[in-house]
């Protein structure tokens, strides 16, 4: 069972908090930064599982000694995760492009349907509230049943 | 080598559809011979699990605790099988409803390369002996999966797609962070050998792992707190692309939890926490599904309704539950997709996906009434369809195996009733009464087809074939819960797998 210091651990302990921190947020930027500050995290923490640092590497490394080689496993997992979670980075860049060409912005959208349904169950008593959720949708969201001609949001 | 088939041939079919983009036709060919060819290569595979035991390839030559294994036993070659048929049957779906909305010669150079590479991710995860691989395989199928949610974007499509793309990232992190913490634990991913190495690290660990695993899977297979992003993304994909991912995405987390709770973390008795969270995926997925009044949506919520019926059969954690689960499984990826098809045919015919906004369609279109009827009475249960066998399958593992269990064996049956009462009000409302006009395409200038369009019959036989491989699945339902009962024997004896992966001596 491999143990780390606590520095690392408190590293990645933060990194995750920032990273689930940001990816409460509503911006698609910012939970861009989420994923990965929260990717950074998840590689480190594979990283630090191969064992203490300062040890040789596998290739190049003196076999003098019984001093324990670097687990080189980890390191090819974390190789790998890195390329994954930095191709994902790039994908969801492209998708937050396309949000804000599409959109105007980047914000993730309330679900309509889902409002449509909460509202259609509320009892009249709650009146007052939902004609204002009614009318911050429409601020926030200029257009998002409309320009896609949404065949639902027309008759609700 | 024949288990890394399945994993190479759709690859190697993505790659030649890239290169022959111009031409529709071949890439049309290409998907389907793959995909044929991969399911014939799947069937055999079944045959010999099931005659000699475990199938197992060694990547690069290098036996198990060091090298990657693929390892197809009887549930991963069963499950693969089905899936490849569902997957093919959903190809020529999508290829003939391209034709029909965009004529013969366009070819969309993006759907069938990203169609395969989704096709070997689900097969790697299904045929993978390895911790990190079934990582990649996830990504993999994940990857193409949101290149698939999100193309030909609208609007509405860019938010249900970043709802999707974010918390299946967020869970492939988790996933990471539990693959770190397993290999600093035990020093292996290899499945097998996990399964010795985890069983001797001390209990409070044990938990924290299995913990990990469940939350990992169970936002991936949709289990009820990690539910939310499936009715909201799903709807909004194009028909044939919900009936993939409803069918497979969501199964494939399951069988990964079938795979690693009783390989890797045994517990011999009735799990409570998982009791628990079938019962409320059940009860608040159907009743979910009452509310509703879109079609696809509707849909959605009894999918994770019906994934609480897996996880139940996971929570037995006998070789009659796993069996049970498995045969579970091979059902629902079935009638799940068939339905999502059928959601796709109608929303054609009718222009929308509103259930208040339908109706008469018994009389206008009785054909696509049989092909709703059909699969909508196998998701419910009703005898004699393969719903029926799978549920009772289920049922004969819970009941009598304590009060716990029985008592949500209770849960099981008025789930299924309100799944019936939820396909009813489906049927009621859209096939019944006064026969509507359909509504006409709102915006028939942009790209997207949202109201009424020509269907092509080749869409009609795909998804009839899909019924007939349903109602096939209750005919053969003897030597099938034959072969799903000895695949549970064999999960929860773990001896064929760790034998067939580790060597002889691994079989102690």
């Amino acid at each position: 069972m491999t143990t780390v210091s606590l520095a690392m651990a408190v590293v990645v302990a933060a990194l995750y908090a920032v990273g689930f921190y940001l990816l409460l947020q509503r911006s698609l930027m910012r939970v861009l930064l989420g994923v990965v500050v929260l990717g950074h995290g998840a590689n480190l923490l594979l990283q630090l599982t191969g064992g203490p640092p300062a040890r040789p590497p596998i290739l190049g490394g003196s076999a003098e000694g019984s001093a324990p080689l670097a687990d080189p496993l980890p390191q090819a997992l974390a190789l790998t995760a890195v390329v994954i979670t930095f191709a994902m980075t790039t994908y969801l860049l492209a998708l937050g492009y396309r949000s804000w060409v599409l959109v105007g912005h980047d914000e993730v959208q309330d679900d309509l349907e889902d409002r449509r349904i909460a509202r259609r169950r509320t009892p009249t008593a709650s009146m007052g509230e939902e004609a204002d959720e009614q009318g911050d949708e429409v601020g926030v969201d200029p257009g998002s049943a409309a320009a896609s001609g949404d065949p639902v949001g027309d008759r609700s | 080598m024949l288990p890394a088939l399945p994993v190479l041939l759709p690859l190697l079919g993505a790659g030649a559809t890239v290169v022959v983009g111009r031409w529709a036709w071949a890439q049309r060919v290409i998907g389907v011979t793959v995909l044929a060819a991969v399911s014939v290569v799947a069937a055999v595979l079944l045959v010999m699990a099931d005659r000699g035991g475990p199938v197992v390839a060694e990547i690069g030559g290098w036996a198990a605790p060091v090298g990657i294994v693929l390892v197809a036993d009887r549930l991963a070659a069963l499950l693969l099988l089905i899936s490849t048929v569902v997957t093919l049957a959903v190809l020529v779906y999508a290829i003939d409803q391209r034709i029909a909305d965009y004529g013969r010669r366009t070819a969309s150079t993006t759907f069938h390369p990203i169609f395969l590479v989704l096709s070997a991710g689900v097969s790697l995860a299904y045929l993978t002996g390895d911790l990190f691989s079934l990582f990649v395989a996830f990504e993999i199928m994940l990857a193409a999966s949101y290149v698939l949610i999100t193309r030909r974007t609208d609007a509405r499509r860019i938010r249900s797609g970043m709802t999707y793309v974010i918390i299946s990232l967020t869970s492939s992190l988790l996933f990471l962070t539990t693959v770190a913490l397993v290999y600093a634990a035990t020093g292996t991913v290899n499945l097998a050998d996990l399964a010795e190495r985890v069983a001797a690290l001390p209990t409070g660990l044990q938990t924290v792992l299995a913990l990990l695993v469940l939350v990992t899977f169970g936002i991936k297979a949709a289990i009820v707190p990690l539910h939310f992003w499936l009715p909201d993304s799903y709807p909004n994909a194009p028909a044939p692309v919900t009936a993939l991912f409803a069918g497979l995405l969501t199964k494939v987390g399951i069988y990964a939890l079938l795979r690693t709770r009783t390989l890797i973390f045994p517990e011999g008795h009735p799990s409570v926490l998982l009791l628990v969270l079938a019962s409320v995926t059940m009860i608040v997925g159907v009743l979910g599904a009452l509310a509703q009044n879109d079609l696809n949506r509707i849909l959605s919520f009894l999918l994770v309704s019906h994934i609480g019926f897996m996880i139940f059969g996971l929570a037995v954690t006998d070789a009659a539950g796993a069996g049970g689960t498995a045969l579970y499984v091979v059902h629902h990826i079935t009638v799940q997709a068939t339905l999502f098809l059928v959601s796709g045919l109608i929303t054609r015919r009718t222009g929308t996906v509103s259930i208040d906004a339908m109706g008469g369609l018994a009389k206008r279109a009785p054909l696509l009434a049989v092909l709703f009827a059909i699969p909508a009475l196998t998701l419910a249960g009703v005898p004699p369809t393969s719903g029926f066998v799978a549920k009772l399958a289920l049922l004969q593992a819970g009941a009598g195996d304590g009060v716990a269990t029985s008592v949500v064996a209770g849960i099981v049956i008025l789930a299924s009733l309100l799944t019936l009462y939820a396909v009813v009000r489906v049927w009621v409302r859209v096939f019944w009464g006064e026969p509507r006009e359909p509504l006409p395409d709102n915006d028939p200038d942009d790209d997207l087809v949202v109201g009424t369009a020509r269907t092509a019959t080749p869409m009609y036989v795909a998804t009839a074939a899909l019924v007939a491989v349903s109602l096939t699945i209750a005919a053969a339902a003897g030597p099938l819960s034959a072969v799903t009962t000895r695949a549970g024997d064999d999960l929860v004896a773990r001896t064929p797998y760790l034998g067939a992966v580790l060597g002889q001596e691994g079989a102690r």
